[in-house]
């Protein structure tokens, strides 16, 4: 039975320094988890399920997440399958709490990526096994496999450089609304289209941005949530995904978001009309036009028309990423928690500037992994109660 | 099929392959100069990468046979920023799936062309380079 109006977002809390040198990433996961705390109206003593992941946790991290916040939850929860985990782990949260095994589950992310100096993007896939020795001679680098989708769209849609370039722009025009966002200085078409090449066709201002960061989501049954501080955000439908080269001949427009979207409006009963804004993983801005696509907001091939002259930016047919997104605000290597907690934040309302006007529902994707080779989606429905 | 290219020394990109008994005939192949593909004697799918069983119709029995090592470009990227030492003096080099005519697609390189002289459906062809142990690494040039 599903879990479809029952689970709320009582509390969400985004570290708001993008350098963070002087903080481990436990410290920022801490951090974030005392103010979604607060946020909610609730204390840390009232977690019993824990679920996290970053990009360095190992086999026993959850349980050193668990030694370091001093709890002893009943349900714990590591998945990682990329920057879409947290994403996935709302989902997760759910389903748990809907069987009984937790009534508040803390979900956590902390990332020093910038002020470690990690080359995000740019260093190659693979290591030295035998699953990755496909991979590891070619230097496919993480932009680069976004970077082929791309390549691949243009050809058989006649997509344009000029189409992606918009998404950055609309981007950076929201991050230039929120006083938090790392890259606040508007930018124009030309200055993407300028922008020195990083793999052909996604330029340095296709690609989303490097900070520290990280945040946190307290997830719970509806009507606890009444009870609780904040305007109520109710999950309405969920959905994951994996898509990969399957045995040998991928179809890269079909990413993983088409069978999460399916299941995510199956789940709440409806349709991509009834969706007022989407946060979607922005590693690069292929990955909106390509999301978009496959989560049925248009046809596949009509992203490029859809996303440009600001059809996705505030006032636009659909505004995405209303707080700036990885391409300008905050990226530190898995993001799907930022598109969590935005999406959260623009329900309730009182954003001032970038507040998308009458937001009642909210679609929430995150892409993690390497688009072109092998990655997961993630799909969250929300919605006033 | 062309001989392996004894260039493994001078091009560190193409370190010895990771190998284990289910990919070894792959690479086995490529150091003989052979593209070498599975196929399942069962449902007869090729598959790749290699495995020790079908995974469309489960079956055990998988032969590997020769592969013409002719196809077209997919895809592709032109790499321009890659820090890691062993990629960063090949800069620009080409990425790409290369569609076999025998159904699978490889990640490949494309090399011996001007990267930018690459487009979606050229006609390429398969090449290897030899590396220590006896075992190679194809990639792709213009046919």
């Amino acid at each position: 039975m599903s879990f479809s109006g029952q689970i709320a977002i009582a509390g969400v809390h985004e570290y708001e320094s993008r350098w963070a040198p002087d903080k481990t990433s436990f410290q920022i996961m801490g951090e974030c988890a005392r103010e979604a705390l607060a946020d909610a109206g609730l204390r840390l003593e009232d977690v019993d399920g824990l679920f996290g992941a970053t990009m360095t946790m190992g086999a026993m991290g959850m349980v050193q997440l668990s030694e370091y916040l001093n709890i002893k939850p009943r349900y714990l929860d590591g998945t990682n399958i990329g920057g879409s985990s947290f994403v996935s782990h709302v989902a997760h949260a759910g389903a748990a709490i809907h069987a009984g095994l937790c009534d508040v589950a803390l979900i956590v992310y902390g990332s020093t990526a910038a002020s470690d100096a990690m080359a995000i993007g740019t260093g190659s896939a693979g290591g030295r096994d035998p699953s990755a020795a496909f991979v590891s001679p070619y230097g496919m680098t993480l932009v680069s496999s976004y970077a082929m989708v791309a390549k691949r769209h243009m050809f058989e849609f006649g997509t344009r450089s000029e189409q992606l370039a918009d998404i950055a722009v609309s981007t950076r025009h929201h991050a230039s609304l929120n006083p938090d966002a790392k890259m606040r200085q508007p930018i124009t078409r030309e200055d993407v289209l300028e922008s020195r090449m990083i793999a052909d066709p996604l330029h340095l201002l296709d690609c989303c941005i490097i900070s520290d960061g990280g945040g946190a989501v307290i997830v719970t049954r509806l009507e606890r949530a009444k009870d609780l501080r904040q305007p109520l955000v109710v999950v309405q439908g969920t959905g994951e995904a994996v898509a990969h080269r399957e045995i040998g001949a991928p179809d890269l427009m079909t990413i993983a978001a088409r069978q999460s979207g399916e299941a995510a409006f199956a789940m709440a009963r409806m349709s991509p009309g009834e969706i007022d804004f989407c946060t979607i993983y922005d590693s690069f801005t292929i990955t909106v036009l390509t999301t978009l696509e496959n989560l049925g907001f248009c046809e596949p091939g009509e992203g490029g028309p859809f996303v440009e002259n600001g059809g996705i930016g505030l006032g636009g047919r659909l505004p995405v990423n209303p707080d700036g997104g990885g391409l300008s605000s905050n990226h530190s290597g898995m993001r799907g928690i930022f598109l969590v907690i935005e999406a959260v934040r623009q329900l309730r309302g009182g954003l001032g500037k970038r507040q998308v006007e009458g937001a009642e529902t909210a679609l929430v994707h995150g892409t993690g992994g390497y688009l072109g080779l092998m990655h997961s989606g993630a799909t969250l429905i929300l919605g006033k109660a | 099929m062309s001989k392996p290219k004894d260039e493994a020394d001078g091009n560190p990109q193409y370190a010895r392959p990771e190998i284990d008994w289910e990919s070894r005939a792959y690479w086995e192949g490529a150091g003989r100069g052979e593209l070498v593909l599975q196929r399942c004697r069962a449902c007869r799918v090729v598959q790749h990468r290699p495995r020790g069983f079908c995974v469309s119709c489960l079956s055990d029995e998988i032969e590997h046979f020769v592969a013409s090592g002719r196809g077209e470009v997919y895809t592709y990227s032109i790499v321009r920023q890659n820090p890691m030492p062993r990629f960063r003096d090949a800069l620009p080099y080409v990425v790409a799936y290369v569609q076999l005519e025998e159904g699978p697609q490889l990640l490949t390189n494309i090399v011996d062309c001007d990267p930018d002289s690459v487009s979606i459906g050229m006609p390429v062809r398969v090449d290897f380079v030899s590396t220590e142990g006896g075992l190679g690494v194809p990639r792709f040039v213009p046919a």
